[in-house]
């Protein structure tokens, strides 16, 4: 039987994979040709979905992208046997873009069935949780920490280090959280992974919980992604089933059950804090650190909270052993990062890498370019709190400490591009106006110094006062980051400075009514 | 649409409160859950959920306000958010918004008088490579335009009828 492959992922079901999977049903039940057609999560390469292959003794052939009407076309013209056709890309695992990546998070997403179980197994699904079972607790966090490996979620915080903490408060009663909560424009990393991989997550999961003494993990996923939630919802389900989790897990005797919850539209819920107070039914309202969540967490209990990509890192870690790991990279950038390709981008989508390639050949070798074909004026890496950086400063290699060199972050890898349309003002006073909307109350200086910041550059481009209000808006900036209890209003100054540094023109005039 | 009396109410929160009894803080969950079946939060929830849950009224009228996903005024029979946040604005987003409160004739945050439609906005649905993006009745739509959510709006309306503002 021929296996068609159609990913199921929500990227590629927004442009049409459930229409084309219908066609090719429909289309195959008309000639009485039997496929066996796997919904598959996303290859990554989000330019080219709706991408249908078909598995060839070469290899797994690639089509792409394919509009339902062009179904019975490319059937015809044979693509059930990899036939030549204008949308034939060759073998999939051959594309540069394929070959030129290490995936570790993304090892098995695009390949499998993301909710089969013998597909997890059959492609070295729980070899890292097997062999933490079978090593005393301290010798797998001693293990993630030879790695290397650092938060995801932005911070870039030691993973060991945070376990260690968990691991050395005495309690009855611990936790680990997932900080699921993918908030950052630009982001989308943890969504394909919990699309297309979800064992691998609740695997990283169970062996943080494993190394420093939990028994509940909760996943803390944002409602904007339904699809994520149904698929995860259902691996959490066959996990029990399987014997992965519960009161016995794989059978070694240790216990351990996931829990998903769902955030409520709230950006500020993923400062972990925030989702700690909104996993415990309450308004998300920043926490004061110390205490810090890994001694006193969620309901005061000592908390592990990692981001997604931090988890399904560790089962890699697990598997292949610390130092492998920690070979890749650079400086103290250590391992892979799942780079997000977006915006005004010809090739969008997640390329994973060792860290230390150029952000310039991210966005331009690989990337394309801009999609509109327009020159590339400025890219925003990071997410809504990181900088604005101007096309002729791209040459950046990807690692945290070369990022705050350069003035900005890496954040949670996601890269978005804009073209010389984009009015520089308008964005730093989107930056503001989200700030507005999403800053959780708690202090002054977030709360009210964004509101006043929409205004001063309102103000601004107004002509109003020009001098004037642009001394007020850095007082502003200075005061947001000296006084705000948490990044939010700590770094909502980022994009709007180095918007205001790259390209003071764009704060001279600006439409009416924008 | 049928009109929901208090008696509906405090079964719906009675059931929703029993199904999620056992689990840790639960409020949140359970109002995420009420909403779910009755489409919005009326006002009469806070009462009744906080005397379910054992706590004040504040507490329950706190969390319901702090998150955008809660809405206390029914909502139209389509929901449609519209992502402004960076990605998708660097794709034209903000032009969709605009032409998408022209067709409808209504802003961000409300729903049209006859119970149609109401709209949103949202800051990013994870489909940056492919912005604009948009989520309608909870089914992601990549590169969008106002044709393209027209096209959805109807056949997702399928014979409601749709008043396009003048
Ligand atoms: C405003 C704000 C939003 C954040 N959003 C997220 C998020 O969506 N996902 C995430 O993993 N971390 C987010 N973080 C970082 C978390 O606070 C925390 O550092 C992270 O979850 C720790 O996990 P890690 O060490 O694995 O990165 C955010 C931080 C701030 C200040
Ligand atoms: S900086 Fe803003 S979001 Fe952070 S705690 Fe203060 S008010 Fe809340
Ligand atoms: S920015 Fe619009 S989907 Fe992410």
């Amino acid at each position: 039987m021929i296996t068609v492959y159609v990913p199921c992922d929500s990227a590629a079901l927004s442009i049409g994979a459930d229409e084309v999977a219908m066609a090719i049903e429909c289309e195959a039940a008309l000639l009485g040709l039997e496929i066996d057609l796997v919904r598959n999560g996303t290859r990554g390469m989000l330019w080219l979905e709706p991408l249908v292959e078909v598995a060839t003794p070469a290899g797994r052939i690639g089509y792409g992208p394919v509009r339902p009407e062009a179904v019975a076309d490319l059937i015809a013209a044979g693509l059930l046997d990899g036939a030549d056709h204008e949308l034939n890309l060759g073998v999939v695992d051959e594309l540069p873009w394929m070959r030129d990546q290490q995936r570790l998070c993304l090892a098995r997403v695009g390949i499998t069935d993301p909710l089969s179980p013998e597909d997890y197994v059959a492609n070295g699904g729980n070899a890292g949780l097997r062999r933490a079972l079978s090593m005393p607790p301290a010798d797998v966090i001693a293990e993630v920490t030879e790695s290397g490996l650092r938060g995801r979620g932005g911070a870039g915080f030691p993973a060991g280090i945070k376990w260690k903490t968990v691991a050395d408060t005495e309690d009855d009663l611990k936790f680990v959280c997932c900080n699921a909560d993918e908030g950052d424009s630009g982001t989308f990393a943890d969504r394909i992974v919990m699309e297309g991989d979800p064992f691998s997550l609740l695997e990283g999961m169970t062996i943080a919980g494993y190394a420093v003494g939990a028994s509940e993990g909760y996943i803390y996923l944002r409602s904007e992604y339904p699809d994520a939630a149904a698929t995860t919802g259902q691996a959490i389900e066959t996990a029990r089933e399987q014997g992965w989790l519960g009161d016995d897990v794989l059978g070694s005797g240790f216990k351990f059950d996931i829990h998903l919850r769902l955030g409520g539209g709230a950006y500020i819920c993923g400062e972990e804090t925030s989702m700690l107070e909104s996993l415990e039914g309450k308004r998300g309202m920043v926490r004061a650190k110390p205490p810090i969540p890994a001694i006193t967490g969620l309901f005061g209990r000592p908390t592990v909270v990692n981001n997604v990509l931090t988890l399904t890192s560790v089962g890699a870690i697990l598997a292949d052993g610390g130092q492998g790991y920690a070979a890749l990279g650079l400086d103290r950038s250590r391992g892979t990062q799942v780079f997000q390709l977006a915006g005004n981008i010809k090739h969008g989508g997640v390329f994973e890498s060792a860290f230390g390639i150029s952000l310039e050949k991210l966005v331009n070798e690989y990337g394309g370019g801009t999609l509109s074909g327009r020159p590339l004026r400025t890219v925003q890496v990071g997410g809504p709190l990181g900088q604005y950086i101007p096309a002729d400063g791209l040459d950046i290699p990807t690692d945290y400490e070369a990022f705050a060199a350069a003035g900005a972050m890496l954040g949670h890898g996601g890269i978005v591009v804009f073209d010389d349309t984009v009015n520089m003002a308008s964005m730093a006073r989107f930056a503001m106006e989200f700030c507005v909307a999403e800053s959780c109350g708690k202090c002054t200086p977030c709360r009210v110094g964004s509101v006043r910041g929409v205004e001063t550059i309102d103000k601004i481009v107004a002509g109003v006062d020009r001098d004037r209000n642009l001394t007020l808006l850095n007082d502003l900036c200075d005061l947001m980051v000296d006084g705000s209890l948490c990044a939010m209003g700590g770094l909502t100054p980022n994009p709007v400075r180095s918007a205001l540094q790259h390209f003071p023109e764009d704060f001279s005039t600006l439409e009416a009514g924008q | 649409m049928t009109i929901q009396t208090t008696t509906d109410l405090q079964e719906v929160v009675e059931a929703v409160v029993r199904e999620h009894r056992d689990e840790r803080g639960p409020l949140l969950v359970v109002l995420q859950d009420i909403q779910r079946r009755m489409g919005h939060l009326d006002p009469d929830v806070v009462p009744l959920v906080a005397s379910a849950l054992n706590l004040s009224r504040a507490d329950v009228h706190g969390v319901v306000t702090f998150y955008h996903d809660f809405h206390e005024a029914p909502r139209g029979a389509v929901t449609i958010k519209l992502c402004r946040a960076e990605a998708c604005q660097s794709m034209g987003a903000e032009a969709v918004v605009a032409e998408v409160k022209d067709l409808l004739g209504i802003g961000i945050a409300e729903t049209a008088a006859d119970g149609s439609v109401s709209l949103d906005q949202v800051f990013c649905l994870g489909n940056c490579a492919l912005g604009p993006a948009a989520q309608i009745n909870g089914r992601l739509y990549g590169r969008v335009d106002r044709d393209t959510i027209l096209d959805v709006l109807r056949s997702d309306l399928q014979g409601e009828t749709l008043s396009e503002a003048p």
